[in-house]
């Protein structure tokens, strides 16, 4: 596979550092270089009100036509809670083996389940989730290991769990991909 | 490596469908969709998947008449109903119908999860069942039936022709020729095989006594009836029942019998209750019924339902060549039940049993080499080791050589060898033993 760049794309506001990190992150899982960029939907089109949450389907595909270029990695970062339509909330999603993915920290905050605010923890958390969507896009499945990145998670005590870092089995078929 | 899991999608929502496909692709599932009930069927005729997601309300069949028909395709189907419309009379009905879960959409991530994680053990257990399962079918087969005679090939032949059908069989043949061992292979090949074989020994019974052993009985059916007691035709429901001696039973149970037989329903002796049971039947008798029919004592409408199949096995004599397979097999069989090394028999002592008539066939060989082992030097069978009547030779025998060859060796092993002691037995002179010793080239055994 011929790539050239990973491109986070912030839509709405991240603090810089916080972005930085998790560029960073990116670049040491991955090993290709890391572009981020500010992206700009008018989210109310996502909307959906009886949910009072956002259509992540829609936003993904709206994502992938607008910013994914072929020979890259289109990760969106978002800070609204995103659903599908069967589950009544996700993480993120990405098109596995697809060009584009995207994240929300929106139900990574301990303040959603009732605990005192972990900015760290939040960080963490968006960092595992951004790598673990990503490695969708490059076509890894959930990881049986317990610390891979790649294990599926449904709750955010799942993510703490788990490491940032890809399983020497993952690593490797990533490394098959890339040559 | 595990078995990829595979599911089918049905639901006629598009953005259902696509959801759920990307998240099971997620897991590495094989995952495949159809949009409605009938797309689904059809898929399903050319492809299996371990579970099936289906949405109850749907446009045209709905998902509880096409989980029915999936049932009727193969009832061990995993298909999990979904609804965004719950309601209780709906799950339960999903639930009676053979769902094995019932879920509202929108679900829980986590849920979801649970959901197809116990799908997956429930798959893994029924696998790890069909393969004990097979590994029980293969400690019970026909290994006790010892015999590679014509004859006994036949038995084995019939045996495997008959064990997969519910027909009714009778097996023929002598006292101790191994029937009720036929009818255990039958069973144990059969698809009844995780299901009792039950039997009965109808000449061992009185007519009240088989009664109530067949049909069961109430409390206080009659003296000394203080519980109630369940019948050998319901203890063989799903199963086989073995009626042994079946020429024994009396007019009035042949009628019973053939009730029973024909209406799989009875009721228990003292009780009012008709019971009904799914048994297969297996009979055996050494009588000859056709011509018990001819004379009037034996039922020819019973004898019609129970003989749509009959197996013969053959007398010991017939079947002379199977004769060291079974010896070898019961001081096996002996020597480990008795925690002894494993013994050897002398040839001439096989020789004898070969000749022998066994008029209680194979239960008498097996007798007679238990009490050899008993009786034994521990090492090697001799022909002093079995209670084979010198007098009693077989018919086989004519000539006079063979005669005098059997006794001379009867003689010289029952005093050891010692040739004074035989000659003197005998009534001959020594040289004269030593000569015959010579001629018939009898060595001692070890």
């Amino acid at each position: 596979m011929d790539l050239h760049n990973i491109i986070l794309i912030s839509f709405g506001y991240f603090e810089e550092d916080f972005i930085q990190s998790i560029a960073e992150t990116v670049i040491h899982e991955f090993n290709l270089p890391v572009n981020v960029r500010e992206g700009h939907l008018d989210l109310s089109e996502f909307y959906d009100a009886g949910r009072r949450q956002y259509n992540g389907t829609k936003l993904l595909t709206e994502v992938d036509s607008l910013y994914a270029l072929d020979g890259n990695k289109t990760l969106g970062l978002f800070s609204v809670d995103l659903f599908i339509p069967i589950l009544t909330y996700i993480f993120g999603q990405a098109f596995l083996n697809g060009r584009s993915g995207i994240a929300s920290f929106y139900r990574l905050s301990n303040e959603r389940y009732g605990i005192n605010t972990d900015n760290k923890l939040i960080h963490d958390r968006f960092q595992k989730e951004v790598v673990h969507e990503l490695g969708h896009t490059f076509g890894l499945v959930h990881c049986y290991n317990s610390t891979c990145v790649m294990r599926a998670s449904t709750y955010v005590e799942d993510i703490d769990q788990k490491t940032v870092n890809l399983c020497p089995r993952c690593r490797k078929e990533i490394s098959s991909i890339l040559i | 490596m595990a078995k990829k899991i595979s599911i089918l999608i049905v639901d006629d929502e598009d953005s259902v469908r696509d959801s759920l496909y990307n998240w099971f692709m997620e897991d590495g599932y094989r995952v495949e969709c159809a949009e409605n009930a009938k797309k689904a069927l059809i898929i399903l005729e050319s492809d299996t998947f371990d579970i099936i997601l289906a949405d109850i309300k749907m446009p045209g069949m709905d998902g509880l008449e096409m989980l029915r028909r999936i049932k009727l395709l193969k009832s061990d189907s995993i298909v999990i109903m979904m609804t965004a419309f719950a309601t209780v009379d709906t799950a339960v009905q999903a639930l009676k119908d053979g769902a094995f879960d019932y879920v509202t959409k929108p679900f829980d991530p986590d849920d979801l999860s649970h959901l197809i994680r116990n799908a997956s053990k429930q798959i893994a257990l029924v696998e790890e069942n069909k393969t004990l399962k097979q590994k029980v079918v293969s400690l019970e087969n026909v290994d006790d039936l010892i015999g590679k005679s014509e004859a006994m090939i036949k038995v084995l032949k019939d045996i495997e022709s008959v064990a997969q059908s519910n027909s009714s069989v009778v097996i023929t043949g002598e006292s101790g020729t191994g029937k009720e061992l036929v009818a255990r292979a039958i069973h144990s090949n059969s698809p009844r095989k995780f299901f009792p074989l039950v039997s009965v020994h109808c000449g061992a019974l009185t007519e009240g006594l088989l009664e109530s052993e067949l049909f069961g009985h109430e409390k206080g059916a009659f003296t000394g009836a203080m519980y109630n007691r369940k019948g050998r035709f319901e203890m063989a429901d799903n199963g086989t029942i073995f009626l042994d001696e079946i020429a024994t039973i009396s007019t009035k149970m042949q009628i019973d019998l053939l009730r029973v037989l024909e209406s799989k329903c009875f009721v228990r002796v003292g009780g009012n209750k008709e019971i009904s049971s799914d048994f297969r039947v297996i009979c055996a008798t050494n009588k000859d019924l056709k011509s018990m029919v001819e004379k009037g004592t034996f039922r020819e409408d019973l004898y019609y339902r129970l003989n749509v199949v009959n197996i013969y096995v053959p007398p010991l004599r017939e079947r002379i060549e199977d004769i060291p397979l079974l010896v070898d097999y019961f001081i096996r069989k002996y020597c480990a039940s008795m925690n002894k090394q494993a013994v050897t028999i002398d040839p001439v002592a096989l020789k004898r049993i070969e000749e022998f008539s066994f008029p209680g066939n194979v239960r008498e060989l097996e007798n007679m080499i238990e009490r050899a082992i008993v009786v034994g030097n521990g090492k090697k069978i001799s022909l002093k080791d079995l209670p084979i009547d010198k007098t009693v030779i077989s018919n086989s025998i004519e000539s006079l050589e063979e005669l005098e060859k059997i006794h001379i060796i009867q003689i010289l092993n029952k005093y050891n060898w010692n040739i004074s002691r035989t000659a003197k037995a005998l009534k001959v002179d020594r040289v004269t033993l030593y000569n015959k010793i010579s001629k018939y080239g009898f060595k001692p055994v070890d």
